[in-house]
């Protein structure tokens, strides 16, 4: 099948690439941006580890195909962090025992991003409904929950100092 | 002296000790560092020039001869490179290789697929897309055998013969069996003993239970990069590898590759529980595929073939017997199971217990006799079973006694956490001999149980479930005081392959005060960068921010039998603390040559060596580091480095009491867990924070066994339910908040005392689960529910007691 | 994981899509959220040669009041129908039923006319609009026209859109004085599809029901619009009778398949309990309690 060009802004910066139309955004992500933070853990866009921001929406990127993606605004785990400094999400999730294996953790990340920016100042029940597209095995969520409360607590005091 | 003693000398030896980020610290973990940037290095993310993708044809029938195989059209897609086949694997006489249980398993289907999803052809190609486009194309002819799914019918005079390649064989590795699609016989225990106390019995309960069938799926699913080097002849596995060393036993040996030209690694790894310990066909035919094309082969499986393919876990049909007296103090345990293994017999177990540590059915209690009987048997399914976040059968053993006690607890009208206060094993019996034949080390369950009771306020539960039950509204309190047999194990009675299951730990101290440690476990999310740097701390003196911890690489690591079945912290932790005391032992005779006097004459404090009486005299591990490089005695070699490798004398019992309060909505049979209190006991703490997140994490798993999990096989051998559209994995709403404490009893042969945590709160979580939502219909009658605990299951218990109107 | 190939087209107006989808036929399909197709595709469940995607074409993404009706443009999201405040006020069901599709991010993307013209009878949004006595605007190479939601569900994924039509916007009325709305819906977890869901919609008019729908979700081999439930609250005062007569009544209209959410009888039982909730929760709503 024809590849197509597509261009796209992912973490500030301008990319290009070629693809087929098939090809899925988290595999244009990862084998051809070498941003390997996404990952795989399902065919059924059930478990959210691929998840990216994409134009300001937390989306699946295994459930999108890259040239939808043409001309877009995507933010990567790669690419919280700004000037060296971690995101308060990012400090939270090691501080308060956020991940163990860490394959869920960049999805969980960006999705947790989203949602802060969705809503500042969510309740337990808030986060975990906002979470609940993705799926982890290893902390039974409690300390992931924990953790965004933190970050949505120091961003906003952060927030009200400036 | 140097300058360094001088600064520190102000400083006591509780700071120090604080900066040393030793044992017992809730220290956060170095392995974040990366995970937090989505910079771990997981299989999948592994690229290397001229890599290729493969992935396999599998079969839609259980059971089938296969006529032919026509890989024409896909080898004509673009990209498609080879199809292999059991054909192409014959010549190396990898078609079949043996499994970890003294079976062996097809490697590609010869001539017939016992299951459905069996591999039947690997396809190669430039990339995934290739692949799987030409997988679509390879043309299969196959003739339908008759399908055998009830394990109960496997042993029946007209049952289809499943295993034609062993039908003849007295043995599949397990000891003699008596039907060809019987797998092994196994017992323990005194009969004629058990039969005694039943007859003499003045109570006795029996219950048929269902461990179903499930699957670890950790988010990761399993796969490997093979890379052969034609002209160095060196193979490199990289690969989802909860024991990497015993893969690459098992690769040299199926192979004829010396282990010496085998590099086996484990990258990160994205959760194992279980699923990636046995070796599986893709690794195989990614190898095979390696060194026929000289190319890198990547293969890495979806989910559904994950769930599907990949070793499932239980699927034990269980029956049990308790004998009591009319107090409800047990005198018998009978037990027979019937273990369904799937088409092939691939347990990961230690190879002379083909039902694992079942035997420790008996639990906390001390009951005087009891006989166990197991039977394992073919059937068209998934190959397996493995430990899913368990010790080897330890999660059967353990739901069915808790269960038991339950059921006694109901019959003789005793209170559920009186029934089990009164059959404990006393605190003072330990080390207590099971009459299954283990020696429990170390253990207290009435205080634990007490202090569970305590904390949840269990007098006012059982009052508030009275008043509800008069109201009609189902509420239910499960009580599980589980004991766990964990740290495979000691080389009298373990083995894997032949190879005993000790494990080892090597730590080299540098000039400047820094160390490296290389242990044969392997972490898959438990922290182990974090943890057996703050073990080796306390234990050398060095910050645990200055010690590095190696894992997974075959070419550094020395020799371990890997990370399942809890065994890290009982075997390796072992291992690096006494690595630790060597490295002290050494350090000590260049100290005695440092300060002037003899060894006898210092004394060790948190991180230095002083001489007794004389304080300020003191040579910290730091300096001594320098000296082992600089400034020896006369006779003594270079260099601060050692290896230990650590026979376990026992294993550990780690134990907990669970309780769990659950209320039911009767006209959907939704349940909803109100309540769950962990007390664990896993003796000396290393990371309570670590602690703390393995519990959350094996009460979700738990969670995810008891309320939803199953594989289920229609009639005709179709697997249902392997995508995550069906196979339960909670999200985050669904998943209750988990309360948890502890006790601490440190294990009297273990050289810190530490028992091991990881997967006691899946072990201890399901049933407490389980017995909750059955105490819901106590009053009722009911006495045994099986699991899952699905809406619909329990839906069917309150409509068949017509309370779902 | 990996779908066939096709060919892709993104096309800027509704007119360019239409005769795309006019041209390739059986082998083109639309792409709106993608969220029930793609998975489809990956599976190789469905291989269209042509994908049309709709997220370029102008106009399709809105709400708006318009003369005491609701419209909603076809793309407009899950999330975007959550978010909405004055959807909130004014059609409250929505809000309700949305909130309760899939996860959040499969929300961010899947829009309300992929979810109703899908055919697919576990989609939550069907039920609603039938109970709400909503239409579909279609537009095909013909023109336009307007279908009821209730007779729009013919089979499993066959609706009475023509397959060269495309849907591009919803019409529903704006809740009504003494009415009261709700979806009850029972599912395993957060991003299944129902064991059993009723999306009920009612009036009160002094103590009697003037208007009542009731429709069902993933209970038959389409969306079920339950008539005879419907009647049976018409004109009562949705008292214990009443509401038992309507419940047995949905029940009967009941067909679903036996699969891992549970056998047959159960799936009846519980579409019972919904709708049963359902009324309840709709006529409290209805008199403001």
């Amino acid at each position: 099948m024809a590849k197509t060009e597509i261009k796209l802004t992912v973490n500030g910066q301008e990319v290009a690439g070629t693809v087929e139309p098939r090809t899925l955004l988290i595999h244009f992500l990862r084998e051809q941006l070498n941003l390997t933070g996404a990952h795989i853990g399902c065919e059924t866009s059930h478990c959210g580890a691929c998840t990216v921001d994409l134009n300001g929406k937390s989306v699946k990127s295994c459930t999108v195909f890259a040239v939808q993606a043409d001309g877009g605004k995507l933010l990567t785990v790669e690419g919280m962090a700004q000037g060296g400094e971690l995101h308060p999400l990012q400090a939270a999730f090691a501080e308060d025992h956020g991940l163990q294996c860490g394959y869920c953790t960049p999805g969980m990340l960006i999705r947790a991003q989203r949602l802060l920016q969705e809503n500042p100042d969510p309740s337990e029940e808030e986060i975990r409904w906002g979470i609940s597209g993705n799926l982890c095995r290893c902390t039974g969520y409690q300390n992931i929950v924990k953790a965004i409360r933190n970050a949505a607590q120091a961003m906003r005091q952060k927030e009200a100092a400036e | 002296m140097s300058e360094t003693q001088t600064e520190t000398q102000t400083e006591t030896a509780a700071e120090r000790e604080a900066a040393l980020g030793g044992i017992g610290c809730d220290k956060q973990r170095k392995e974040d560092a990366r995970f937090i940037r989505g910079q771990g290095n997981y299989v999948d993310d592994i690229k290397l020039p001229n890599m290729v993708f493969g992935d396999f044809v599998r079969s839609p029938h259980a059971h089938a001869r296969i006529k032919s195989i026509d890989a024409e059209k896909a080898k004509a897609v673009p990209g498609v490179i080879a199809v292999l086949t059991a054909d192409d694997l014959k010549p190396l006489n990898l078609h079949w290789m043996p499994t970890l249980a003294g079976d062996t398993q097809a490697v590609l289907a010869d001539e017939k697929v016992h299951f459905q999803n069996q591999e039947v052809a690997f396809v190669i190609a430039e990339d995934r897309y290739a692949a799987a486009d030409g997988i679509q194309l390879v043309e299969v002819e196959y003739e339908e055998l008759p399908v055998l799914i009830d394990p109960k019918a496997a042993l029946e005079d007209d049952a289809p013969i499943l295993r034609e390649d062993v039908k003849d064989n007295d043995e599949v590795g397990q000891g003699p069996r008596r039907h060809p699609n019987h797998i092994f016989n196994w017992q323990s225990g005194d009969k004629d003993a058990t039969d005694r106390a039943f007859d003499g019995a003045a109570v006795t309960v029996m219950e048929e239970m269902f461990y179903q069938r499930v699957h670890p799926a950790p988010i990761e699913t399993c796969g490997c990069v093979a890379s052969m080097d034609p002209v160095g002849g060196r193979l490199t596995l990289y690969g989802t590898f909860q024991a990497p060393h015993v893969v690459r036993t098992v690769v040299s040996l199926i192979s004829g590759l010396a282990e010496s030209n085998i590099r086996v690694v484990s990258p990160d790894v994205g959760g194992g529980f279980g699923n990636k310990v046995g070796p599986y066909p893709g690794y195989v035919c990614a190898v095979v595929g390696s060194i026929v094309l000289g190319r890198p082969v990547k293969w890495i499986e979806s989910r559904i073939d994950n769930i599907s393919t990949t070793a499932f876990a239980r699927d034990y049909h269980m029956s049990c017997e308790l004998a009591a007296d009319k107090d409800g103090r047990i005198t018998g345990l009978r037990a027979n199971v019937l273990a369904d293994h799937g088409a092939f017999n691939t347990h990961a177990q230690p190879m002379k217990w083909p039902a694992g540590f079942f035997n420790i059915v008996t639990g906390s209690y001390d009951i005087p006799a009891a006989h166990v009987t197991v039977d394992g048997v073919y059937t068209n399914k998934a190959p397996g079973g493995v430990a899913y976040r368990c010790s080897f059968r330890v999660a059967e053993a353990a739901y069915l006694i808790e269960r038991m006690l339950d059921v006694l607890a109901q019959k003789v009208g005793v209170d559920k956490a009186e029934i089990r206060l009164r059959n404990f094993i006393k605190a003072e019996q330990f080390p207590y001999q099971s009459c299954l034949g283990w020696e429990y080390d170390s253990g207290d369950y009435t205080t634990a149980l007490k202090q569970a009771m305590a904390a949840v306020g269990y007098d006012d539960l059982r009052k508030e479930q009275a008043e509800k039950r008069a109201r009609g509204e189902l509420m239910g309190i499960g009580i599980a005081t589980f004991t766990e047999i964990v740290g495979a194990g000691p080389s009298r009675n373990c083995d894997i392959l032949g190879i005993k299951m000790f494990e080892s730990c090597e730590i080299r101290v540098h000039p400047t005060g820094s160390a490296i440690a290389r242990l044969g476990t392997k972490s898959t999310g438990q922290g182990h960068e974090t943890t057996y740097a703050q073990i080796i701390a306390s234990e050398i003196g060095i910050p645990s921010d200055l010690i590095t911890v190696e894992e997974g690489d075959t070419d550094t690591a020395p020799y371990g039998l890997g990370t399942y079945g809890s065994r890290t912290t009982p075997v390796g932790a072992a291992a690096a603390v006494r690595a630790g005391r060597k490295i002290r032992e050494k350090a000590k005779k260049i100290a005695a040559h440092m300060l002037e006097v003899s060894e006898s004459d210092l004394e060790w404090d948190v991180d230095r060596f002083t001489v007794k009486g004389v304080p300020d005299l003191s040579a910290t591990m730091k300096d001594i580091a320098m000296a082992a490089y600089s400034n020896l005695p006369e006779g003594l070699e270079p260099g601060l480095e050692v290896v230990d490798y650590y026979d376990p004398p026992n294993m550990t019992y780690p134990f907990g009491a669970y309780i769990c309060v659950v209320d039911i909505d009767r006209h959907t049979g939704e349940v909803s867990v109100r309540k769950f209190y962990a007390l664990d006991d896993c003796g000396t703490r290393i990371n309570p924070m670590i602690i703390e997140g393995q519990v959350h994490g094996g009460l979700t798993e738990a969670f995810a066994i008891a309320m939803g999990q199953e594989i289920v096989y229609d009639e005709i051998g179709n697997v249902l339910g392997a995508s995550l559209l069906d196979y339960f994995l909670p999200t985050a709403v669904e998943t209750p908040h988990w309360e948890t404490d502890f006790t601490v009893t440190p294990s009297p042969h273990h050289p810190i005392g530490a028992k091991g945590v990881g997967e006691s709160p899946n072990v201890g979580g399901v049933p407490a689960l389980s017995n909750a939502i059955v105490d819901a219909f106590a009053h009722l009658d009911v006495t045994h529910m099986p699991m899952p605990h699905t809406a619909w299951r329990v839906w069917q218990t309150c409509h068949e007691l017509g309370i779902d109107k | 994981m990996i779908p066939a190939n096709f060919e892709y087209h993104r096309p800027g107006s509704i007119d360019e899509a239409i005769s795309l989808l006019t041209e390739h036929g059986e082998d083109g399909r639309v792409l709106a959220g993608g969220h029930s197709l793609i998975p489809m595709m990956k599976l190789r469940l469905a291989e269209p040669g042509h994908l049309i995607d709709l997220n370029g074409v102008e106009g399709l993404r809105s709400i708006a009041e318009v003369e005491g009706a609701i419209h909603i443009g076809a793309m407009t999201t899950q999330a975007e129908i959550i978010a909405s405040d004055d959807l909130a006020a004014r059609c409250p069901i929505l809000r309700e039923a949305a909130k309760l599709i899939a996860d959040p991010q499969v929300r961010a993307c899947g829009t309300i006319g992929g979810n109703v013209a899908n055919g697919d009878p576990g989609n939550d949004l069907p039920a609603v609009m039938m109970a709400l006595d909503a239409s579909f605007v279609l537009r095909g190479p013909g023109g336009e026209r307007s279908l009821a939601a209730r007779g729009f569900y013919e089979g499993p994924f066959e609706t009475a859109r023509d397959d060269d039509e495309i849907l591009t916007a919803l019409r529903l009325p704006a809740l009504a004085a003494g009415q009261g709305q709700a979806y009850c819906k029972l599912k395993r977890k957060v991003g299944d599809y129902a064991i059993a869901a009723a999306a009920v919609v009612l009036s009160m008019d002094g103590g009697t029901c003037s208007q009542a729908a009731v429709a069902l979700t993933n209970l038959g081999i389409t969306p079920l619009y339950a008539e005879a439930a419907s009647a049976a609250l018409t004109g009562t005062a949705v008292d214990a009778a009443a509401i038992e007569a309507a419940v047995e009544a949905a029940v009967a209209i009941t067909d679903p398949a036996a699969d891992l959410r549970g056998p047959v009888a159960y799936r009846r039982h519980v579409a019972g309990v919904m709708t049963r909730r359902a009324i309840e929760t709709a006529r409290a709503r209805a008199t403001g309690g």
